[in-house]
């Protein structure tokens, strides 16, 4: 294999492993919401420098390889892709610690009611990272116009669990404190989907050299 | 005749070197005053089509054509062509810095004086002219009388360059016009090109395909003989249509 080629692949696998990491913080910020689990949620923000790092670690590289390369046509594409998408996923990062901070603080507090849209909400934001991930490596298929699609669930759960707790302020104005931060929890999930629609449109570009977001999909394979 | 944007209208043409096919069926309009490229891998036939524009290949006992080449119009493969006539429209520029072995003026004025000027003051106006638009002209006023020869090699490319625009050409075709020089050289080279495209139409063929990149509006990518792809360069670049034109700018070719 050529050097770039093998350049490209290290490239396309560091950014997984940022893909992993980014999924996995979702998963346990969350957990540590469900299961009221402290240690776990100052670990997903002690873990956050590492997202960081790796975000930074491929900017650069990206930039090594367009100055010394001088890439092309899909490997344009490809690096133009990764550098684009780092930065959604280590907002995503960021976003995980914002959940994770929110429930150090809710796990100080009696819970409100059990926890209902927000798992749901978690479960479908990792598989649209998860999948536009794999659409990263796997090239062009259907996946990502499925991803972009998930995200209308994922905004429809929003407003669901912002509809129900509203009902739970109104019925009682002593929860409004611990109702808000579950309506911001609700918040950070809904972002999250959208970075994840955001990289699934440049997965788009980089498989078609064509531009989608801020306009309608008409033409999905 | 409706108004064309295209200078040259190549259709089904096809270049022989003997029985040996060098291009093959080739489709494809130059527009006027762009920058066209022709890119592709050595022995593509990339600088034969370029050297069919202004009937360069004449000069090569065996060949031939097929298909039709209009400049303006005018079938250039007709008999009645007047082929002089036609290298005075159609300029040439090549790899290698190519000055006659003569001073800098009359390096330029060879063209205007074999085409019956003979007036001096009309001559030094051409001249003039010619070396300003080169971007030639500060460095060399005060040696018009020394040799070509003894310039630089991006000066000597230049003074080539002035030698054409002297004929007061449509086109001027360049065939690898940088490939002999240092990269501030060729950076001069490219900005002129770009600035004499706001006049003159400008086909070059290149193997530095970020050249290519930096300076043409159109790209045509050919490989054994075939236009494999034409399409404006960014498309090009950044979006080819055809896997074979994505492997070789990729450099991932064979």
């Amino acid at each position: 294999m050529a050097i770039f080629d093998e350049e490209l692949k290290d490239l396309r696998e560091r950014v997984l492993k940022l893909g992993c990491m980014v999924e996995n913080a979702i998963r346990d910020s969350v957990k540590a919401l469900v299961e009221r689990d402290s240690d776990l949620a100052k670990e997903v923000i002690k873990k956050d420098h590492l997202i960081n790092a790796l975000d930074v670690g491929i900017d650069e590289e990206c930039v090594r390889l367009i100055a010394l390369r001088q890439p092309l046509a899909r490997d344009l594409r490809l690096i133009t892709t990764a550098m684009k998408i780092t930065t959604d996923l280590e907002r995503m990062g960021d976003m995980a610690v914002n959940i994770a901070e929110r429930a150090l603080e809710l796990n100080e507090e009696p819970q409100l009611k059990p926890f209902v849209n927000i798992p749901k909400m978690a479960v479908l934001a990792q598989s649209m990272v998860r999948d536009a991930l794999d659409a990263f490596v796997t090239g062009c298929s259907r996946l990502p116009y499925e991803v972009i699609k998930r995200d209308d669930e994922v905004d429809d759960l929003t407003v669901k669990n912002f509809e129900e707790l509203l009902s739970f302020m109104i019925q009682d104005p002593k929860r409004i404190p611990l109702a808000i931060k579950r309506t911001y929890i609700a918040k950070y999930l809904e972002r999250i989907a959208d970075h994840a629609t955001n990289i699934a449109e440049m997965i788009i570009y980089m498989c078609r050299g064509k531009m989608i977001r801020h306009t309608e999909i008409t033409d999905a394979p | 005749m409706v108004a064309n944007k295209n200078i040259f209208e190549i259709k089904d043409f096809s270049i022989f070197y003997g029985d040996f096919m060098a291009v093959k069926n080739v489709t494809l309009n130059i527009e006027y005053n762009k920058i066209s490229a022709i890119i592709g891998p050595s022995g593509c036939g990339k600088s034969t089509l370029l050297r069919s524009l202004n009937r360069m290949n004449d000069l090569i006992i065996s060949s031939h054509v097929a298909g039709e080449l209009f400049f303006q119009g005018v079938d250039i493969y007709h008999k009645d062509t007047d082929v002089i006539e036609l290298r005075r429209r159609v300029g040439m520029v090549f790899q290698k810095p190519n000055p006659f072995p003569s001073s800098v003026y009359e390096n330029v004025a060879y063209g205007p004086k074999i085409r019956g000027i003979k007036k001096k003051n009309q001559l030094d106006e051409i001249i003039e002219n010619a070396l300003v638009k080169a971007d030639l002209w500060k460095e060399v006023k005060d040696k018009l009388n020394e040799s070509g020869l003894s310039l630089s090699g991006g000066q000597m490319q230049r003074l080539c360059i002035a030698r054409s625009l002297a004929q007061e050409p449509e086109v001027i075709l360049f065939d690898e016009p940088t490939s002999a020089l240092d990269p501030i050289s060729t950076a001069h080279i490219e900005n002129l090109l770009q600035e004499l495209q706001k006049t003159v139409t400008i086909v070059i063929v290149t193997h530095n395909m970020q050249q290519a990149a930096r300076i043409s509006n159109y790209t045509a990518f050919m490989y054994l003989g075939e236009m494999v792809e034409f399409g404006d360069t960014n498309s090009i670049f950044v979006n080819p249509q055809n896997k074979l034109t994505e492997e070789y700018i990729t450099g991932r070719f064979g």
